[in-house]
């Protein structure tokens, strides 16, 4: 079970309170755990990233075990803590504001 | 007994105002999507409580919200807007060509007899339409395709289509306008498409009599006369009697005509509004004096209307989309500003009274007048 934390306005239009657990089958990777979240809150599809480009909006950020993963290859197999769901992968919005 | 309701959208939420038909005390909601940029919301005119709703953000892109219950609730829609075929480019800023690029929904102009029929004037300008109440959009794309898209422009505020007007007397007849290409009609349904700008002089463009590039803010029409549309572009007021085939300039005795909306009275089809704004450097009211300017005759003729306006220090504006007016008797006018007031006159614009001083600030103002 793969743990994801997401930003509150997120989590609200997804209506979900705190971390989101999903399955991903094959291997655990940015991608595949992105469309894991978009195939069990499809109200989060094209919030995340493009629906066609399919990059990552702007002011999102990626992050797991401390480290920055924005912009790493998205077939890249994420760290095993992740795959193993003792670390969750951070969806991170930039912070708005002065 | 008839009432009212307005929803207002604004840059951190939408709220929803209602009152009887004496339009003397308000009730207003809390904030609908809170923190969301609120670009417009509007109802079915043949379901009122159907309500489409364009909520954007800078971190989560473009969403879609619908009710089915004038508001109470929401369920979000779909939110895929994917251009037909390869997108091509329009020209940029600075004339180089450049893709075109989905960024938001500027206007939701439902049907006028179908409440799952919905069109979308989106940025970069396209329409697009929806035919079962948003669970799937799909370009109109001969607008994009009519031949000439490569030559639109963005507007300082990007380049998005803003206006859809319906003719209720042919609903295959369609206008619609975009910031900064012009105005367009449709005779088709939105299959074809051709400009309908002669008579538009633009000075701040290459070629001020250009067949595109003219920056229109607004086109307004009275259901009664839908071949007379009265425009308020950049700079000048025109109307044309011939369904857009012609336009001629009726800013008369304004004392500028800059601005951004422009409407038309429920009853009175040669009455209209304008709030001119000091220039496309200034956008703020003369003199710090915010006026309503009424024509009765259908433009040249300009009264100011100020009863219950701010005359002294005022300096905010009023955007395109946030002016509306209702149907009952007395037929009341409405507008938002960039100050976060939104105010509303009972009788035709003779006099103003504010509804709240305290909104963020207003993108879209919509009025439904309810049995």
């Amino acid at each position: 079970m793969i743990r994801v934390e997401l930003p509150s306005p997120l989590r609200s239009l997804a209506q979900v309170k705190g971390e989101v657990q999903l399955d991903v089958s094959g291997p655990v990777t940015q991608r595949s755990v992105v469309d894991a979240i978009e195939l069990r809150y499809p109200m989060l599809r094209g919030a995340i990233r493009d629906h066609v480009t399919k990059q990552r909006r702007p002011f999102l950020r990626f992050y797991a075990c401390g480290e920055d993963l924005s912009h790493e290859p998205l077939d890249a197999p994420l760290p095993a803590a992740v795959a193993a769901g003792s670390e969750p992968y951070l969806v991170i919005g930039s912070i708005a504001g002065g | 007994m008839s009432s009212v309701r307005l929803l207002v959208g604004t840059k951190k939420g939408a709220f929803i105002m209602t009152s009887d038909g004496k339009r003397a005390k308000w009730k207003i909601s809390k904030p609908h999507f809170a923190g969301y940029e609120m670009y417009h919301v509007k109802g079915s005119p043949v379901d009122p409580n159907r309500l489409y709703a364009s909520q954007c953000s800078g971190w989560f892109g473009q969403l879609m919200q619908r009710s089915d219950d004038g508001g109470k609730t929401w369920n979000p829609v779909d939110n895929k807007f994917t251009y037909d075929g390869i997108p091509g480019t329009h020209q940029w800023y600075d004339g180089t060509p450049h893709p075109w690029e989905f960024k938001r929904v500027w206007h939701l102009e439902p049907s006028l007899t179908d409440p799952d029929t919905v069109y979308a004037g989106v940025e970069d300008a396209a329409m697009f339409k929806t035919t079962d109440g948003g669970k799937s959009w799909h370009e109109m794309s001969g607008l994009r395709g009519h031949g000439s898209g490569a030559k639109w422009t963005p507007g300082a505020g990007g380049m998005g289509l803003h206006t859809i007007l319906i003719d209720p007397s042919n609903h295959q007849r369609i206008y619609i306008a975009i910031s900064a290409a012009g105005a367009f009609r449709t005779d088709d349904g939105g299959t074809t498409w051709k400009p309908i700008n002669q008579g538009l002089r633009s000075l701040y463009i290459p070629d001020p009599t250009a067949e595109v590039g003219h920056c229109v803010h607004r086109i307004a029409l009275h259901p009664s006369r839908p071949n007379t549309l009265f425009m308020q572009k950049h700079w000048d007021v025109l109307r044309t009697d011939d369904g857009g085939d012609h336009w001629h300039e009726v800013s008369g005795n304004l004392p500028t005509d800059f601005g951004f909306p422009i409407d038309v009275h429920a009853h009175e089809p040669e009455t209209i509004y304008v709030v001119p704004i000091k220039s496309d450097a200034e956008h703020y009211p003369l003199d710090g004096r915010l006026k309503v300017f009424r024509s009765r005759t259908g433009g040249n003729e300009w009264e100011a209307l100020t009863k219950g306006l701010p005359q002294r220090n005022c300096y905010v504006n009023v955007l395109r989309e946030a002016m509306d007016v209702d149907t009952l008797d007395d037929c009341g006018i409405y507008f938002g500003t960039t100050g976060g007031q939104v105010y509303a006159s009972s009788n035709s614009g003779d006099s103003w009274k504010a509804i709240t001083h305290d909104l963020p600030a207003v993108l879209s103002v919509e009025v439904q007048t309810l049995a």
